[in-house]
């Protein structure tokens, strides 16, 4: 019996391997005859008509609304239109599927007139009532096309909340094409809210349709409609000839390919997979051919910085916080840590927002001044603290604790002790945000190129409150607080940009926190690829974008 | 033969449960929370705590827990905070990508490892020998993501002989429909054989990245065990018969060499699923490892559980089936 079987087992075993050898042996084979055939067959390449995009990580939904990540904002904004949007390369807004708008005098009630004869890729007429629709989904947690999963952050994020918090508190359909918003209180950040890709006017027929599943087949009046999503793989979509605006769609499908591993992504470039790679390591950047590849770089839209926490002793003194100032060199930090990608930072907000206050003189690096004004401040051998450091790089810190050892050491050459404390990232944020720390790194990165998503969530005493502070220096000016305030109130983008250079002016003189750097990022492309204009808002509308091989 | 089987199928229901105390008990316990962790710099308190109480995280461990038991009981493995989807389908999706990679790497381990083990015994204390050891030795050292990346500089980049990554070329990915979601078999049953032949060129890399840790597995276990068979009795009485020795380590010592190997290789099953977590990511697979990756990158904590989970069960089962048809094989085994 035992004997049968082992030998049917054997026989078996041997018709396996041989199975296997001669695939394996077929398999190996195929690649090295097609090579061999045409040594010219490595160009084989990518169809004329189709941009490869290629990026670090796949998009989560294709419901703008209910996502936050950038990669899923890149794709939504090709397929969909905001009222208003961002102009190229900027952080203003100008007309989009709103062709214009007023204001009531007390900055609550704005009208919007829409663009006529606009359908989504269903065929869905685009009007008023749509923009209703979408609105309403995301405002009202009772609304039945709101479904399991669906959190709608941003809109929380941006509006206030849901319901009776939403800063919006009514929106309807004056006319087929227009539609008005009521505000509980004035919000003058309001139209560059709109422009963001996440509040992005969805068919309300497909959001019927699909339901659930409608962050999979996502439907709106953009450029490139969707055709298909290969999850960790790629997405494809394809020019909407019937697109309202000018110019049409330059190239025919847009492929974004997802390629987690930045050396591989950039030997994709290298090997002419894909046209445009994002995010490539810096270490990288140098060892770029130049004759093949151009370097585009998007504007910094972040800010680095060390924040003193002005609740705490010493740093309550306005002295101790000037000789910080005093005795960081950021120069030398941002080239030794960001290198190209950087830039030392003078403002709490990057220099391509409007708003920037260019005129500020940056407290220079000099390490006796910093000594003098520490004892002016009664510290003549310096005192002893905590420089809390985050474990994670992000944009704008890009090695967090090799920065805080080299801020360790710069601050121990005019008397300052700092003892490098690590928390786990969460707990990072949950610490600080309680106003655990004495110094403390951190960063932001902007929403809706607005100052006020800088200034006020970084700076504004409003913010300073535990737990989850977005002000983690404790900073509590009622000077800023009033033109933030008025700021916030004052529809008139002109009036807004004196406002805010003013609190930047009041800012610099109290040294809150030490802005450091502020990082921009690079793009990729191989010569050929023409129109496409970084912005510093993370994602661009590629209809412009064409690509000749 | 029976009760062997029944004891080893009620063994898994021990296992199953320690795998879901340890896979919910380590994300537990790793310090942080996680509604911070998904909502970010931007969270509000009021949003934090609206989030901690949708996901349960007020409560203690063991209801926790028992939540995430009770979802498994029900041949449910959670929702994916990321995509908002099951985590099944999540895994059903990408699945199929792994398998595909799994069993090329394997159709290249085994011939390959037990050839040139084979080759080491006979060729015993000879420079063949050293060098199949030494290259096991380098094989067995290497670490994925490296070999990965020096085969996709070499072969994609400066020879351009395949491509660099991903699994099929842009061109043909929207001829093949997703039927098994292996493409090597749905390019086959729409009969496109352009597109097979790609997604085979797309295979060749990760395959032999993802081969080379069980190929020197698998050949020195075939090295040593051979050895010992060679020594036996029966051997000599062969060799005394004056049979050919190529027949004698062919016919004779080979397959009863091949008991160990079998085990060893269905270990090397379990860790190819754990060598495809780094093979997937380098080479930008949509295979079930990058998912874990990306899910842990994401703080996706239902997905990591689940998905481990999957996992972990996946390797107890093969690990299973492997010893079950080793007492096949060998009676002696089933008296232990």
């Amino acid at each position: 019996m035992v004997k049968t079987w082992r030998r049917r087992l054997q026989a078996l075993a041997l018709v396996a391997v041989l199975a296997v050898l001669a695939t394996a042996c077929g398999a190996p084979a195929q690649p090295s005859g097609e090579g061999g055939g045409g040594s010219g067959g490595g160009e084989a390449g990518l169809p004329a008509d189709t941009l490869v995009w290629g990026r670090g990580g796949d998009s989560v939904s294709l419901d703008p609304a209910n996502v936050t990540d950038g990669e899923s904002m890149k794709v939504t904004h090709q397929i969909y239109d905001t009222l208003v949007e961002f102009k190229e390369g900027k952080t203003e807004v100008e007309p989009w599927l709103a062709t214009g708008w007023e204001v009531s005098d007390d900055g609550k009630v704005w009208t919007f007139h829409l663009r006529q004869g606009v359908t989504f890729h269903d065929g869905t007429p685009f009007n008023a009532e749509a923009v209703v629709f979408n609105f309403e989904r995301w405002m009202k947690t009772d609304n039945p096309y709101r479904h399991e999963g669906e959190n709608f952050e941003y809109y929380a994020y941006m509006f206030g909340g849901f319901d009776e918090e939403s800063v919006i508190e009514k929106v309807e359909a004056v006319d087929e094409y227009t539609v008005r918003f009521t505000l509980r209180e004035p919000l003058a950040p309001f139209l560059q809210n709109l422009a963001m890709p996440c509040f992005a006017i969805a068919s309300p027929e497909a959001i019927k349709k699909y339901g659930a599943d409608f962050g999979r087949n996502p439907v709106g009046t953009g450029p490139y409609k969707f055709v298909e999503w290969v999850p960790d793989q790629q997405i494809v979509l394809e020019a909407y000839d019937q697109w309202w605006g000018e110019p049409k769609p330059k190239m025919k499908r847009i492929v974004y390919k997802a390629i987690k591993d930045n050396s591989a992504r950039l030997a994709e470039l290298m090997a002419g997979t894909i046209d445009v790679m994002e995010d490539p390591n810096p270490a990288d950047l140098p060892t770029i051919d130049t004759g093949q590849f151009d370097i585009l770089y998007r504007d910094a839209n972040n800010v680095g910085y060390l924040a003193l926490n002005n609740d705490k002793e010493p740093f309550n003194d306005v002295r101790v916080r000037q000789a910080i100032a005093h005795a960081i060199n950021k120069e030398e930090l941002v080239k030794a840590f960001w290198g190209e990608l950087g830039q030392a930072a003078k403002n709490p907000m990057p220099p391509a927002m409007w708003g920037y206050n260019d005129d500020i003189q940056d407290y220079e690096y000099d390490p006796e001044r910093a000594k003098e004004l520490l004892a002016e401040a009664g510290h003549p051998d310096g005192f002893q603290t905590e420089l809390w450091t985050m474990p994670v790089p992000r944009p704008y810190m890009p090695q967090p604790e090799q920065i805080a050892e080299a801020i360790q050491q710069q601050l121990a050459a005019v008397g300052i002790q700092a003892e490098i404390v690590r928390h786990e990232w969460d707990v990072y944020l949950e610490k600080t945000g309680n106003g655990e720390h004495p110094m403390a790194l951190l960063g932001w990165i902007g929403d809706n190129g607005d100052p006020d998503n800088f200034l006020y969530v970084l700076l504004d005493k409003d913010n300073a409150r535990t737990p989850g502070a977005g002000n983690i220096s404790f900073y509590r000016s009622e000077e800023v607080h009033q033109l933030l305030v008025r700021a916030q109130r004052t529809p008139d983008q002109a009036q807004r940009d004196q406002l805010y250079r003013q609190a930047q002016e009041i800012i610099h003189r109290d040294v809150p926190m030490i802005p450091l750097a502020h990082a921009r990022s690079p793009i990729i492309v191989r010569k050929g690829v023409e129109g496409l204009v970084p912005s510093p808002l993370g994602s661009e509308k590629l209809h412009k974008v064409s690509v000749t091989r | 033969m029976l009760r062997y089987v029944i004891k080893r199928l009620l063994l898994l229901i021990p296992t199953l449960f320690g795998i879901s105390v340890a896979v919910f008990g380590f994300l537990y316990l790793i310090p942080g929370d996680p509604a911070q962790a998904i909502l970010g710099e931007r969270a509000t308190p009021e949003m934090l705590a609206r989030l901690r109480e949708e996901m349960g995280l007020n409560d203690p461990f063991w209801v926790q827990y028992g939540r995430f038991a009770g979802q498994l009981l029900r041949g449910e493995l959670g929702r994916s905070l990321r995509s908002g989807l099951p985590v099944s389908r999540d895994i059903a999706v990408r699945l199929p990508a792994t398998i595909e990679l799994t069993f090329a790497a394997m159709l290249v381990a085994i011939p390959l490892g037990v050839l040139a083990g084979v080759i080491a015994a006979v060729r015993r204390r000879t420079i063949l020998d050293y060098g199949v050891m030494a290259g096991s030795m380098v094989g067995v050292s290497m670490p994925i993501f490296w070999l990965g990346l020096v085969m996709m500089y070499y072969l994609a980049v400066d020879l351009k002989w395949l491509p660099p990554s991903g699994r099929l070329s842009v061109e043909y990915e929207a001829q093949v429909p997703f039927i098994t979601g292996m493409y090597l078999v749905d390019t086959l049953l729409v009969g496109n054989l352009p597109a097979f032949v790609d997604a085979a060129r797309h295979l060749v890399m990760p395959a032999l990245a993802l081969a080379t840790i069980p190929a020197a597995f698998i050949a020195r276990m075939t090295r040593s065990s051979l050895l010992e068979v060679l020594r036996q009795d029966y051997v000599r009485t062969a060799r005394a018969k004056g049979l050919l020795e190529r027949i004698v380590t062919l016919r004779h010592a080979l397959p009863n060499a091949m008991l160990p190997v079998l085990t060893v290789t269905g270990l090397q099953v379990g860790s190819l699923l754990g060598g495809a977590v780094l093979t997937e990511t380098i080479f930008s697979l949509n295979g079930v490892g990058r998912y874990i990756v990306d899910s842990i990158s994401y703080r996706d904590y239902p997905a990591v559980q689940g998905a481990v989970f999957f996992v972990a069960t996946l390797f107890v089962l093969t690990n299973l089936v492997v010893d079950l048809l080793y007492a096949l094989v060998d009676p002696r085994i089933r008296y232990d």
